[in-house]
């Protein structure tokens, strides 16, 4: 299934700086896996080192939370959306 | 002939309008969907900001401007230089001011029938049910995630709604959380992210207009919430892309199993949140790792002396065009694969803005095997400021 990925702002640093991209999957977890294989600097911004997903990064399949569905194993159709909505706390402070 | 304008009392509600204010809210009250009532609700709420700065700006400049009855204002920060490219409340001349009393200024003269209290304080876990008790509505325009996490569980504890706001660089999120049948912040995100984890100051930035647009989403959820007319973003999370200029909503649920707003709370007060986000208050983390240093005037001093020192950079391109101590650029972010670029027989004295990213690119160098290597203390900042204050800081 041809499924979009959005990345979000914050992310996009480590995805050649790119705001969404497409991918093939039967299911959401399918796809961030293609993801980060497009991508591997991103992993370890949304999996765990045992490869589980991280606890701040909600992922979304077009406007649902996967929490309340089949979580990564939710099936995904073609022209489905995912969607990483990270928790992004600004302001506009600056700590570097 | 006019009467004095009425300003809120916590006992009795205010039941009229002076002539004056029925003037200054005429639009307000030609439209059905405010009218009279409306308005006298506007003049009866009171709404505490906390922060008064990029988000802070419009939700102050337009509830005062709406007739709010009671603004509360909590920021301990003072105004700076650098805050003016978005903060349109302030001027140039309340560089240094504190913030919740320039603002309180500035409201007061956009709208002198309302009531403004400013608080100098850093909202803290001792300090916030007391603060918010007053106040029917909170509105989140804070720029960090410990006062998050005790914003939402201070509104919480004490049932008030919480209109929430964030933005990132180009990108904003806004809803509604704290509502009876609504999720709380906690249910979106039960966890905060990693300190590590958190993007760098190499990403960081923020472009002025937009917490001018997230701000004044939130400050039209608050006017709403007040009227309660219209669709809230309760159970809704507003994703506004200003690059792509797109708006999108997703779903938020009620976790059944938050230990805030769930049904088997586990949570009954508020808690450290510097300790539950892993950072001590303002201050950047700093790097886990001990790199050597060398101080800007010690550099100084050997570039004089016509020392054969490697002076690397390690910002962004568009930070080296502001201003550079003529190093050679490589970002932090490419130093993995450029390595080879780099001679280590030769000494190198890396540095960034402020001196903690060139920390990182100093522990990975060593390493990677670099042994004449040191670190800028204090960076481009540093430098300016005791060595050559031509140097723009930013």
């Amino acid at each position: 299934m041809a499924v979009k990925v959005i990345i979000p702002t914050p992310l996009r640093a480590y995805a050649a700086k790119k705001d969404s991209t497409e991918v093939t999957a039967q299911t959401v977890g399918e796809a961030l896996g293609s993801l980060t294989t497009q991508f591997a600097e991103l992993r370890k911004h949304l999996f765990t080192e045992d490869g589980k997903l991280r606890s701040f990064v909600n992922v979304y399949l077009n406007d649902e939370d996967i929490r309340y569905m089949a979580r990564e194993a939710t099936p995904v159709k073609d022209g489905d959306v995912v969607s990483i909505v990270p928790s992004i706390a600004g302001g506009a402070r600056e700590n570097g | 002939m006019a009467t004095k304008p009425q300003t809120i009392n916590d006992n009795q509600a205010v039941t009229g309008l002076s002539n004056q204010e029925i003037l200054r809210y005429s639009r307000h009250l030609i439209m059905p969907e405010v009218g009279m009532e409306g308005q006298l609700r506007l003049k009866n709420a009171k709404v505490l900001l906390i922060g008064t700065g990029g988000l802070g700006a419009p939700l102050g400049l337009y509830l005062a401007a709406a007739g709010v009855g009671k603004l509360g204002l909590v920021d301990f920060d003072v105004v700076d230089f650098t805050n003016l490219q978005r903060q349109v409340t302030f001027g140039t001349s309340d560089v240094g001011k504190h913030k919740s009393e320039a603002a309180r200024a500035r409201l007061s003269n956009l709208n002198p029938d309302i009531q403004i209290e400013s608080f100098e304080t850093q909202l803290t876990s001792a300090n916030a049910l007391e603060l918010f008790r007053d106040f029917d509505i909170i509105v989140d325009g804070t720029d960090n995630f410990p006062t998050r996490y005790l914003v939402n569980d201070a509104c919480i504890l004490l049932g008030k709604p919480n209109v929430y706001g964030s933005i990132f660089r180009f990108e904003g999120q806004v809803t509604v959380f704290g509502m009876p049948l609504g999720p709380c912040y906690r249910c979106l995100y039960p966890e905060p992210p990693p300190p590590g984890l958190v993007p760098s100051c190499a990403e960081g930035g923020v472009l002025g207009v937009l917490p001018g647009i997230v701000g004044s989403i939130q400050a039209m959820e608050t006017i709403k919430l007040i009227l309660g007319s219209g669709d809230h973003l309760i159970g809704r999370l507003l994703l506004f892309d200003a690059l792509g200029m797109k708006f999108r909503e997703l779903k938020l649920r009620k976790n059944p199993d938050c230990p805030m707003c769930g049904t088997n709370r586990t949570i009954h007060q508020l808690i450290d949140y510097y300790e539950f986000c892993g950072v001590r208050g303002e201050e950047a983390p700093a790097p886990n790792v001990q790199v050597p240093e060398i101080t800007p005037r010690d550099l100084k001093a050997r570039l004089d002396r016509g020392e054969d020192l490697y002076i690397l950079d390690v910002r962004e391109p568009h930070e080296y065009q502001i201003c550079n101590l003529k190093g050679h650029l490589l970002p932090l972010g490419e130093l993995p694969r450029r390595v080879h670029e780099l001679d280590s027989s030769r000494e190198i004295v890396a540095h960034c803005r402020s001196g903690k990213r060139s920390a990182e690119a100093v522990d990975f160098l060593r390493k990677a095997g670099f042994r004449k290597i040191h670190n800028l203390r204090g960076g481009i900042l540093a430098w300016s400021d005791e060595v050559d204050p031509s140097v723009p800081k930013y």
